[in-house]
């Protein structure tokens, strides 16, 4: 039951983009097509779900033991970058067009704060591995609902007669800000 | 001492394993790049202006080497660069001329009357919306979101409230243009010396009242060129200025507002 709702807390009621207001760069610079935000969204849930893994394995097995928690930030970025590296290149060798779609986006979920707000969270509540896991995938999906959502809101957005100051990122962020309005609904969900 | 000794064995052996982890992933993955875009990505300028219409340089070199884009396609190398690429690719470079942004105006200070002080947010985008300072509401602005937007240096605001354009350091990237609220840049092949001045489209008496360098639509450049110049809505356009006989030059600039003529040696320095 407690994984359950750590599943859904991350999807719903914690979602990264709109509770915490982290990975607003790709949120905002991927959200113009749908099937682009989906990938984007599924490539994060895929690095998500391994920095949980990775970072955890790290924290637990040679921080803690070595009384280095404070080395937890550091160590993290290493994972991190060492892990969208492999990604890319991964996706590079496998997808070529998904690889041309994610574009300039793909090495930028090393500098998303998202992944590091997921390994440092997880750190912090002290979830057990299993615990961990379910965070990263959540957390993963939901990035994803919250970007494809974006990014429906945003194809239909092209044929609204928007006001020409608000074109573009201005209304993309009202919308964001709707959003995040709408999503902290959920927050009666958790305790 | 083990207090620091730990954390740096402990990085460094993190550190060790994931760059050997990589090193080995990258020999598994590599992917085989065609070398042609290595070698036009060291060629081309690097400003990764967005001109040539691809995200950035790199782009750019890919296309080329997929034959997806001209070889001239990069007007910041411009010639230079062109022929470099041709050799890469094995193939002759056409020679494309360079071009320039040009100013479609000449309402200075001096010409151009205002309606009243402007004292909003200085760039032309601000005073664009609520109609400018000046009487003529198609003319240039002079707050310089052209020399802003200019990544090259090449646009000075003068003296006169109207850009200089620096043809020597213009690569005709097209950023002014997109900056300017009222549209008044266009990219002209440099050997082009005869211009409009002007992009008013008020009726003769207006035009004159707001601007003395305002084209009236009299029609005399018309008259003596009919074959490269027409008259749309109140202003004269060349439509094809190759096809001006220099001999009617003379003709031309006889047009009593100046909206029509040769480059000045002031209005656009040539290096």
């Amino acid at each position: 039951m407690d994984i359950l709702t750590v599943f859904v807390a991350a999807i719903l009621v914690n979602n990264f983009v709109l509770y915490y207001f982290l990975g607003i760069c790709p949120f905002l610079g991927v959200s113009k097509k749908i099937d682009s935000a989906f990938s984007m969204g599924m490539a994060v849930t895929f690095v998500m779900t391994l920095t949980a893994v990775a970072s955890w394995m790290i924290n637990h097995w040679i921080l803690i033991p070595f009384g280095l928690d404070y080395l937890q930030i550091v160590s993290f970025i290493l994972v991190i970058a060492s892990l969208v590296q492999l990604v890319e290149m991964f996706i590079r060798k496998m997808s070529p067009p998904l690889y041309q779609a994610l574009g300039i986006y793909l090495p930028l979920i090393t500098t998303n704060c998202a992944i590091m707000g997921l390994a440092l969270l997880a750190a912090l509540k002290d979830y057990n591995f299993i615990k961990t896991v379910v965070f990263g995938v959540g957390s993963g999906l939901g990035f994803t609902l919250a970007i494809v959502l974006m990014a429906g809101i945003r194809e239909q957005l092209d044929l609204a007669d928007v006001p020409k100051p608000l074109k573009g990122a201005g209304i993309a962020l009202i919308v964001a800000g709707i959003m995040a309005l709408a999503f902290s609904g959920f927050s009666g969900m958790i305790k | 001492m083990m207090d620091v000794l730990i954390p740096i064995l402990t990085m460094g052996a993190l550190a060790l394993l994931f760059s050997i982890g990589l090193s080995f992933a990258y020999q598994k993955l590599k992917v085989k790049e065609d070398p042609k875009v290595e070698k036009i990505n060291e060629i081309l300028p690097q400003a990764n202006c967005g001109a040539c219409g691809y995200s950035g340089c790199r782009a750019f070199a890919e296309a080329v080497a997929n034959e997806k884009a001209e070889i001239t396609g990069c007007p910041v190398g411009g010639e230079e660069v062109s022929q470099e690429i041709a050799e890469i690719m094995g193939t002759e470079a056409e020679t494309k001329e360079k071009k320039v942004a040009r100013l479609h105006c000449r309402g200075s200070h001096e010409a151009a009357k205002n309606k009243g002080n402007y004292l909003g947010i200085t760039t032309c985008y601000a005073a664009h919306i609520i109609g400018g300072n000046k009487q003529c509401v198609y003319g240039c602005l002079g707050y310089g979101d052209c020399e802003k937007a200019c990544p090259f240096d090449a646009i000075k605001m003068g003296e006169e409230g109207l850009p200089i354009v620096d043809e020597e350091r213009c690569t005709a990237c097209g950023q002014c243009v997109e900056a300017c609220p009222r549209n008044l840049f266009e990219l002209h092949p440099i050997s082009q010396n005869i211009m409009v001045f002007c992009r008013s489209r008020d009726s003769a008496a207006a035009a004159k009242k707001a601007c003395k360098n305002a084209c009236i639509a009299c029609g005399i450049c018309v008259r003596a060129c009919p074959e490269a110049i027409v008259m749309e809505d109140n202003l004269a356009v060349i439509k094809d200025y190759k096809k001006i006989d220099p001999e009617k030059i003379p003709a031309i600039e006889k047009c009593p507002t100046d909206a029509i003529g040769r480059i000045k040696k002031e209005e656009n320095h040539e290096g």
